[in-house]
């Protein structure tokens, strides 16, 4: 039950938020480097980072509970252990793909 | 909630093929779940290429990040994500709508503020795009 919450919430947090921060830096990068100034102090300060990663973790989270929701769809893992261990799998899925992506972001 | 459900008001009265016939209240939704699955994909696909665009790039400034989007497959990709997840988001947040709202007219009215949302969204992504990638300083 968390898993599928957490899909619904993740999927909707990020149509309220992630897609307005889509938004704001594609205009602002459309618009000229004073704009992206102004989306980059607010982005790169402590509470943009910590919106930035709070859409990067409710992106890979949503993006793993919903390869579970295909998986289920074409009718496989409703045995109860299956289903129960792909479910926490998938929430592990979303906090260690968050993980590898900073550390992606500021390694590479 | 003290709400009646249109099963609890017909439920009696249909034969068993007409339960399945008649599809519940909305007496549709198989070209919405399906729509939901096949933008699903497709963001998998886009939002992928952006994450590992975001890692792949050096740092985020304007002109790294400008002259990245003025590329045709960045550029190509972002237009996608903005028809392919403004979609798919307008497909789930009506969903929660649907769950949500239970009085018939503002139903209505939050469908249509989501409808006009999301297109102006994705026209607003898709023509920042295309100014970066068209060329506009």
């Amino acid at each position: 039950m968390l898993v599928s919450i957490l899909h619904r919430v993740t999927g909707d947090g990020m149509a309220f938020l992630a897609l307005p921060v889509l938004l704001w830096w594609l205009g602002a990068t459309a618009s000229g480097p004073d704009a992206y100034a102004d989306f980059a102090a607010v982005m790169g300060s402590i509470p943009g980072i910590i919106i930035l990663v709070g859409i990067s973790w409710a992106f890979f989270n949503h993006m793993s509970s919903g390869i579970r929701h295909l998986v289920l769809d074409i009718g496989a893992g409703y045995e109860i252990e299956t289903n129960r261990r792909w479910a926490i799998g998938s929430v592990a899925s979303g906090l260690i793909l968050t993980a590898a992506f900073w550390a992606g972001v500021l390694l590479i | 909630m003290g709400r009646r459900t249109t099963l609890d008001r017909f439920g009696g009265k249909a034969t068993a093929i007409g339960h399945v016939r008649g599809l519940g209240p909305s007496h549709g939704g198989t070209h919405h779940w399906l729509l939901q699955r096949f933008t699903a994909v497709g963001n998998l696909v886009l939002v992928g290429f952006l994450v590992i665009s975001l890692v792949l790039l050096p740092n985020y400034t304007y002109a790294t990040v400008h002259s990245w989007l003025a590329h045709p497959l960045p550029a190509l990709a972002l237009a996608l994500i903005m028809v392919n997840t403004f979609y798919h988001a307008r497909l789930g947040l009506q969903v929660m709508i649907e769950d949500y709202v239970d009085t018939p007219g503002n139903k209505l009215a939050a469908i249509l503020a989501l409808n006009l949302a999301v297109f102006g969204g994705a026209a607003f992504g898709l023509l920042s795009i295309a100014r970066v990638a068209l060329g506009a300083v």
